[in-house]
Formats: structure tokens, sequence, C-alpha cells
């Protein structure tokens, strides 16, 4: 199974993320992760969404999103053709021993410390999902009190865009 | 111009060509119904909300054109979902307009109140809620455009009542089709027509299995041009019956785990399988793979999601099947298929045809017999819906098909309770008695529809074949589990020829197959609605592979 990134296009307007989840359930195809945001073209929507599943699974999880009405356009983003990123913040247990340990491996991984404690340091980490499971698995030995995590965004590398034709 | 919302709808509906409305009023739509009845658009009551989306979904298969429906929101909203999801499944243009409470109470779990976009999501084409009164033009316009391009399937459009009284000053402009995310698809792609047309030159045993996409893009006329020139052998799927005269001498019948044995034959026998406007379900083709493996599929569909969905075609073409066939027919302008496989075909149906069974008196009448003797007396000539179970099996396999829009029964979906309604719909769209195959089961699922037959006299000639079981489930009970029979008798059921009575129908029952001409000129001879019950042996197989394979 690999990943694959869909970017897809979708009128800017109530209930379109519904219909496109709702399809992802019907059909019994898994969403990884998901985010949206409006373009520069405020009518429109940017949906990413990041799929498990073998190439015949993506290419019917497509022309079904293709049927949904407020669907403008799909483009299926592969790993080596793309630049992936996500966020992390990341609350770690510290103390005055472990410290300053904890803030020099977030330097290694270029993480923004946001929050100090007496007790916790809360890092933000931007990266590919790599990045992002090495940076955690680091932490992990300290004590991990809580994480939240960003779907993937995506764009294509080089001068190729996804926009809607006039 | 200054109008309310309402009036903007019936505005709408009247620009999109639309003559009936069947519906059930309640608070939330009747500021709707009460701008209907000040157009030329007649509203029919009917007697529940699934009976009228069924019923508009029966007027649109004979009529080409897209059924629309109305229920209040709320329960009545979700009564009709049952017919919007047959209507989804056998891809039937349909506009359901639902009311809804005010926009102000949306959300605050109002009276009546039901979130039916949100429900109807997996099975409509496309849905709206309408928040805006500025934009009741486009939608509504956009709905028809949607319901019937393309393939086509239903549109719910759930209208406010705020929205549907309040007054607007709307432009005089008409509203412009321009969907971003919707373009119907046309023409084929050219190399991909011409590669089918070489594989069918080289092919030595071809099939043709006919879909309803065939009967949905127009193309029946070319496509049995098509299958006369070429001489491909035909089956179809329960949609596609009818898409060649069912008594043609290369149509071996419905292919499936219903269907008959010499077309689950053809297409075994295949080595190349040219799929024409059908999604290969479960029913019709239940095993794909071992289909893929022997014969090459080539696939056509308007739909490029129905493609490589439930089977991998050798040569995929996505396109609207008229199209597809003009492409694809002057490339094979030479081509007629061997006489070594049509002589294979010639056999297989002498045998399979040859199969007669001894018709005699024994308390009981042969239903199969019975709708043979139906299709000849009418000619064919007439629309015939089904309900679900072996009623809809034994008209899909008996009676002789001219035209495929003569056959309405809810293929996909399956539903019981559909064939009443949907032949209501049918007769007053053909204006002319349609017939309604039915067993004792699903009549009663949708049997207060024939209030609405008298209260608007639609004729429907109701033939009801009575086993006292629910029949195909009886059936399945002794095949797969060990003949426990549970909850599949129908004790408790009423005198049927008294309870059309008590509706002002005329009615009667014949038991001996010696009866049949008399019932048959009964139920034929007025053009009033009529009940004929038809005592059918509870044994009385479904008949088909299902049959063949097990029994």
């Amino acid at each position: 199974m690999n990943k694959y990134i869909l970017s897809v296009l979708v009128e800017n307007h109530a209930g379109v993320l519904s219909k496109v989840t709702a399809l992802f359930s019907r059909r019994g195809f898994n969403i990884h992760s998901l985010a949206v945001g409006v373009t520069c073209d405020e009518s429109v929507s940017r949906i990413t969404i990041e799929v498990n599943g073998d190439e015949s699974v993506v290419e019917q999880v497509s022309k079904q999103l293709n049927k949904l009405v407020d669907v403008i356009k799909i483009k299926t983003l592969r790993d080596s053709d793309s630049v992936r990123r996500g966020l992390v913040l990341v609350k770690v247990r510290t103390n005055s021993k472990n410290r300053s340990e904890i803030i020099q491996l977030t330097d290694i991984f270029r993480a923004n410390i946001v929050d100090v404690s007496q007790t916790t340091i809360t890092a933000e980490l931007t990266g590919h999902d790599n990045k992002i499971e090495a940076f955690l698995d680091i932490m992990e030995p300290f004590g991990i009190e809580e994480i939240v995590r960003t779907g993937m965004v995506a764009l294509e590398r080089g001068a190729n865009t996804l926009k809607i034709d006039k | 111009m200054k109008m309310t919302g309402a009036q903007m709808v019936v505005k709408m509906l009247e620009k999109n060509g639309v003559k009936v409305v069947f519906g059930y009023p309640g608070a939330a739509n009747c500021p709707l119904i009460d701008k209907i009845s000040e157009s030329d658009i007649k509203h029919i009551l009917v007697r529940s909300e699934q009976g009228a989306a069924h019923m508009s979904s029966g007027y649109a298969r004979v009529t080409k054109d897209v059924g629309v429906c109305t229920a209040t929101s709320g329960p009545g909203a979700t009564n009709l979902i049952t017919g919007i999801a047959t209507a989804y499944m056998d891809s039937v243009p349909m506009v359901a307009l639902t009311g809804q409470v005010a926009t102000p109470l949306i959300g605050k779990d109002a009276f009546q109140e039901v979130d039916i976009t949100g429900a109807t999501i997996p099975f409509t084409k496309h849905n709206y809620l309408i928040k805006d009164i500025k934009d009741i033009p486009r939608v509504v316009n956009d709905a028809f455009y949607i319901a019937k391009t393309g393939r086509p399937g239903p549109v719910l459009i759930d209208l406010p009542m705020d929205i549907l009284k309040k007054e607007f000053n709307f432009p005089d402009e008409e509203p412009e089709i321009n969907i971003r995310g919707y373009r119907p698809i046309g023409k084929a792609n050219e190399a991909q027509v011409r590669k089918a047309a070489d594989a069918i030159r080289k092919a030595k045993a071809p099939v043709i299995l006919a879909g309803g996409g065939i009967v949905s893009s127009e193309a029946t006329e070319l496509f049995r041009e098509f299958v006369k020139s070429t001489g491909i052998p035909v089956v179809s799927t329960m949609m596609g019956i009818g898409s060649v005269p069912t008594d043609s001498e290369n149509y071996f019948g419905m292919v499936g785990s219903h269907g008959v044995k010499q077309a689950n034959l053809m297409l075994n026998r295949s080595d190349l399988t040219l799929v024409i406007g059908a999604r290969l379900g479960d029913r019709a083709v239940y095993n794909a793979e071992n289909l893929e493996k022997k014969s090459k599929i080539i696939h056509i569909d308007i739909d490029p999601a129905e493609i490589g969905k439930n089977m991998h075609p050798y040569i995929p073409i996505v396109g609207d099947v008229k199209d597809v066939l003009t492409q694809l027919m002057p490339q094979l302008n030479e081509y007629h298929v061997s006489e070594e496989w049509l002589a294979v075909g010639a056999e297989l149906l002498k045998k399979c045809r040859a199969e007669k069974v001894d018709i005699k008196d024994e308390g009981f009448i042969n239903p199969k017999y019975f709708l043979k003797k139906l299709a000849e007396y009418t000619n064919s000539d007439v629309y015939v819906s089904t309900e679900v179970g072996q009623n809809q099996i034994w008209v899909a396999n008996n009676f002789k098909f001219k035209n495929p829009r003569n056959l309405i029964t809810s293929a996909g979906f399956g539903t019981m309770g559909y064939g009443l309604p949907a032949a209501i719909g049918a007769s007053y769209a053909a204006g002319k008695p349609a017939i309604a195959v039915m067993g004792d089961g699903s009549f009663q699922m949708d049997l207060v529809e024939m209030a609405t037959m008298q209260q608007w006299n639609i004729p429907v000639k109701m033939v009801l074949f009575q086993n006292n079981r629910l029949g195909m489930v009886h059936e399945h009970q002794f095949m797969l589990y060990d003949k426990n029979y549970q909850a599949v008798t129908l004790e408790g059921s009423p005198d049927f020829c008294k309870l059309a009575d008590a509706y002002g129908i005329p009615s009667c029952r014949i038991s001996e197959n010696s009866e049949i001409d008399k019932g048959i000129e009964s139920l034929m001879n007025s053009d009033d609605s009529y009940l004929l019950v038809i005592d059918v042996d509870p044994n009385e197989p479904t008949g088909g592979s299902l049959n063949e394979r097990r029994m």
C-alpha cells in the first residue's frame, strides 16, 4: 500500500466537505489525513487528502470524487514530484535536568519552542511525514504529554499548478 | 420581477417543461403546493411520500423527462428517501423538492426538521439546501440539467419555508447553465474506439452485454442496427432487457444469478465481452474475476467511475453509448461475426427454448405461462412494472419485451413497493393503463396508492401473484438456511378482492391454467383499474440460474 496525495479544488460553500468525506466512508476508502483551506480565488477551497491504497483504489477515489458536482478539479500528486508539509505541536514532559537536552534536539530538527512551563516544553515542527515521525520518536523517551497534527498539504514541484481554467 | 420564492420555483419548473408533480403536502412545502395550484402544473396527491417518489420515477422512465416529486420537511422528506435511492441505482432522472423548516430554525431540532441534504448525499447525483432566495432560479435550473444529462439521476432541492414565502425582486434574465464542476461526457476517445474495433474483428466468440445505458442514451435504434450488421449475440442485464426484442434470434436473455442459463453460458463461452452501458453489478456478473480471465472486456460507459470499479476492462471507453456506437459502427462495416460462433449460439438457444413445460390444471397457475400469454394478448405494447422478488424475475425472463422502456422495475436497488406506484406514474405519463405485476408481499407495501389511482382516475392493471409467502426469501431459506422458514409466511393478509372492492376497483381471482384467458380478458377489456389475483403454487421456483445451480 502506498500513500497518495489528492489535491482537490472544490466550491467554497457549506456542506461540500461533508459530501467529500461522506464519499470516503460510503465507498470504504481510508483517509489518512485531510487539510482544507481557501485558495487565492475565494470561491474555491483546496482539499488535500492523503489516501492509503494501491493505484486502482486511488484511481477509483479520484473518479468518484470527480462525480461530485462541487468538485471542480483533482490532481493526484506523487511523493517524488511534490513538496509535502504537515505541522505538529508536541508537548513534552521535562524537568531541570533534561530541559537543555530537549532544546538541543528541537534545534537539530529546526523545530520551534513555542511554550515552556516548569514541567513541559511545547515544540512546533513543520515538515514531511517522515521528519515529523522521526521527531516524535526522538521525543518519545522524555514522555509526550500531547500532540496535535495537521493534515498534509502539498504542491507540485516545478512550474506546474492546479488551477481552474477560466 | 417581484415574486415569492415558491413562485420562482414554479416558474423554473415550467421553464423546464414540468407538467406534473407527485407529492404530499405539509407545513413546510405548503407555500410551494399553493403556487403550483396557480400554474398549469398538476399536483397529484399520493398516499405516502415514498409513492410520490416512485410515481415520478415511473413517469420519468416512460416520458424520458425528469420526474418531479415533493414532500414536506422531516418525515415527509425521509419517506422520499427509498424512492430517491431507487432512482439513483437505476439512473432515473428525478428532481425531489422538499420543504424545510424556516432558515432561523435550521439546526435547532425544530418540529419536523431533518437534515435531508445530509441524509441523501450518498444516493443523490447532487443536492442543494437553498439558503439565499436569489439562488432559486439558478439552482432549480441546474438541478434539472444535472438530473437529465450525462448519467441521469436524482437531484434533491431542500427549500426552507421562509424562503418559499419571502418576496424578492428577481432579475429578469433567465439563468444560464454554467456549472464548473459538472461537464457531461460526450464523444469517446477515437483511439480507444479503434482498438475496440480491432479487438472485435479478432475475436472468435464475441458477446454483447447490453445494459440500461443504451436506453438512457436513447441509443436503442442505433444499437439494434449495430447488432443486426455485426450479428454479435446479445445478452442483457435487467436494465437492458428489451434493448433488442426479447424474441430476436440473437438475444439470449438476462444474465446473472436470476438470469437464464443460455445467457450465462454464452457469456462464459465468449472470448470478448462488449459491455455497453452496464455497471457489472454483483447480480449481473457474480464472478467478475473469472469472466475477466476468460473474456476480453470492452467496457463502454458514460460514467468514468463505473469503469474499473467492478471489473478491469481490457479496453475502457468513456462516452455516451450513442456517440460511441456512432464512432464504432463505420469501423465495423465489413465485419460479421463467424458462422461457427453463430451456430454454437443457435444450438444452445434451440435446446433451451425447446424445454417446454406441461401446462395442466392443478389448483395453481403457472406464472411464467401466464406472463407469456399476457404478452401475447397485449402484443407487448404496454408498460409493465414489477415489484421485487419472484414476480420480478418471472417478468424479466418470461414476458416478451419489444422495447426497453416498457419494463419498469427496480433493478439495482430491489425496492419492494416500487411496482404499483411506478405503474401509476407510467400510466399517467402514457395516458393508457399500465400493468403492475406484483407479489402479495410487495403489494402490501404500497397498496395505499390504490386510492391515488382512484382519486385521479389513473388506471392500473394489477396482476397479483398470491402464494401467501415471501416467495424469494422462502426459496433462499430453502437453499441456504436448511429449510428454516422464518418470517416468510403472510398469514393475516386480507382478501385482496374485497380490498379492491373497498377502493371501488373490480377484481377476480383465478387458480387454474385453463382460466388464464378468461382472467386476462377481464383484466384488460376495460380502460379502468382492475385487480387480477392469481393463485400461485408456494413452491413454484423463481427459475433462472440460481435454481439450476442449486436445486
